[in-house]
């Protein structure tokens, strides 16, 4: 025996980007910076150093965004998981364990409320609820958002942060984008403004529906937005993507985003394209 | 026989579930591609090129065609047949201004009150830097949108593979029709192998659970029609295959063509709007 093999290793998670201290210091993926968390969150979870977007949950981002008396709405609804799927686990305590972690019935949140000086309808989507991926819930939830946008002719604006489609729900996943899509081809023939408001990440069938097809559309700095993933693409194509590659430059670059707005400006931004976005 | 689930262990060690059998039958080297089925339905077939902006996707084929006299408007992915025109069509996977090809030749039908027939054997939208460049999400984005409003009767066919998103940029119509054997997916069963069971061998597993078979999508009510296939899967006799995909189509043309414009588009409204509700109010 070496004198100086240790018994056990206990270094753990040395790959891990974000070291939490007890949850009272975070690491910033991006500088390095300890920041003390409570700064982080009297920040909109950007860091006070360099700027980097950490994700913003559903209830923070409708905080963050509506003046105090907005109203929640449509948050009654629950997957019946239609396919009874089950990989390793089963979906249904896939569904069970995020409820319980996120609080929330599934990965989208609605409510009703002001912006500043106008009227809006928030849909905004929870990563931490399964990835924010689309099953049968988030596609009628951000439908009867587009609805009520419509009926009450309120403009509509819905923040993005989502792996895509959920798989645990086959086809039906897949159907949500069309019906999505079908209401607001209904909120554009009634002139009432939408705008797609997209954070890391927007992927999949949900960049290839409703995010793309704002009246605005605009993006977080550093998320990433694409319609296949990175890795898919690199295998397929078997070269390494260039640097920012599905970063909001990138796109910006492209002509698929109107503008890309820090975190801190969005609602200013939001106020003032409704301004503007008032039919006549 | 007792439906294939993965948490029925005993069923598990089965060594090929059926949904397994129909993936492979819908992606059966011999199996006729939309093009075949298009050889063998329509006849002066006139295609259009090109999306007006970027170029011609090799991968997408859009023509004014009759059928039975009748003009329409097809809409078809393109596989290609020899390897060195597999690869020219990328494997028959749009690009998108294949997507925005598409979208143009519908627009044009609609302006002339044609329908639109679309044909659909993809694995999916093309994965590549290029596409991602161009804006492959937005284009099946408003594929999806646009395709809610037309004006006109749209049908759309599975013939073999219905790849996500890229399967159904063409097929938000009136009439969804799936071949027997054919398959239409979220993701495709190697991929949620991958993903779920971090093992792409589990593909047969994954096949089961995704319920992507015509069956499997008429049960969650996903689907308007299955077509029937000559025994034994549409390779075997491919003219039967096509005759019997004809008679299915005129069935349903005749049904649509029969309803006043402002009708189709709502009844077409209402089914995607209220499609897939697998929720409980609390």
């Amino acid at each position: 025996m070496s004198w100086f093999r240790r018994e056990e290793n206990k270094i753990e998670g040395a790959s891990e980007s974000r070291v939490r201290t007890e949850g009272l210091w975070i690491k910033c993926d991006e500088c390095g910076q300890i920041i003390w968390k409570a700064d982080l969150d009297s920040n909109l979870q950007v860091c006070p150093k360099c700027g980097f977007h950490f994700k913003l949950g559903a209830l923070a981002r409708i905080e963050s965004l509506l003046e105090p008396g907005y109203e929640l709405v449509d948050g009654n609804l629950r997957s019946t998981d239609p396919l009874e799927f089950a990989d390793l686990k089963p979906y249904a305590g896939r569904l069970k364990k995020a409820q319980h972690d996120t609080g929330l019935n599934d990965a989208v949140v609605s409510a009703v409320g002001m912006l500043g000086g106008h009227r809006v309808v928030v849909s905004a989507m929870e990563f931490g609820f399964i990835g924010g991926s689309m099953g049968a819930v988030v596609g009628e939830t951000i439908a009867r958002a587009v609805d009520r946008a419509r009926e009450t002719r309120q403009p509509l604006i819905v923040v993005s942060a989502s792996g895509g489609a959920r798989m645990m729900e086959g086809i039906v996943s897949l159907m949500q984008m069309a019906k999505i899509s079908a209401a607001l081809a209904k909120l554009d023939e009634a002139r009432v403004p939408y705008i797609s408001v997209m954070t890391d990440p927007t992927a999949g069938g949900v960049t290839a529906s409703f995010a793309m097809l704002g009246d605005l559309n605009l993006a977080e700095p550093g998320a990433l937005i694409g319609f296949a993933g990175p890795r898919v693409i690199e295998q397929t194509i078997r070269q390494k993507l260039p640097d920012g590659f599905q970063r909001p430059e990138f796109l910006r670059e492209h002509g698929f985003l109107d503008a890309v707005v820090p975190r801190k400006e969005l609602k200013s931004y939001l106020a003032r394209a409704l301004d503007f976005m008032q039919v006549r | 026989m007792s439906e294939p689930t993965a948490t029925n262990p005993a069923v598990v060690q089965e060594p090929v579930p059926e949904a397994w059998v129909k993936t492979e039958l819908a992606r059966h080297p011999q199996r006729p591609d939309p093009l075949a089925f298009i050889e063998r339905m329509f006849t002066d077939v006139s295609q259009i090129y090109g999306d007006r902006a970027f170029g011609d996707d090799p991968a997408m084929f859009c023509a004014m065609a009759r059928l039975d006299g009748e003009e329409v408007m097809v809409i078809a992915n393109l596989k290609g047949r020899s390897t060195k025109e597999k690869v020219h069509r990328k494997f028959g996977m749009p690009d998108p201004e294949g997507y925005r090809k598409a979208l143009r030749a519908m627009k044009l039908a609609e302006k002339f009150g044609r329908p639109v027939l679309t044909f659909i054997d993809l694995m999916g939208a093309n994965p590549g830097l290029g596409a991602e460049e161009r804006g492959q999400a937005e284009a099946i984005a408003r594929n999806l949108l646009e395709m809610s409003r037309l004006r006109i009767p749209t049908i759309a066919t599975i013939t073999g593979e219905g790849g996500s998103g890229g399967a159904l940029a063409l097929a938000v119509t009136d009439r969804v029709l799936m071949l027997e054997k054919a398959i239409y997916s979220v993701i495709s069963p190697e991929a949620c192998a991958s993903i779920m069971w971090r093992d792409a061998s589990k593909r047969a597993q994954a096949a089961a659970a995704l319920k992507a078979t015509a069956d499997g999508v008429k049960s969650v009510k996903c689907l308007d029609d299955v077509v029937p296939e000559p025994e034994g899967g549409a390779h075997t006799n491919p003219g039967e295959a096509a005759r019997l995909l004809a008679e299915r189509l005129h069935l349903h043309l005749e049904e649509l063509k029969a309803l006043p414009v402002e009708e189709l588009l709502q009844r077409r409204y209402e089914k995607f709007r209220n499609i897939a509700q697998f929720y409980t109010a609390e």
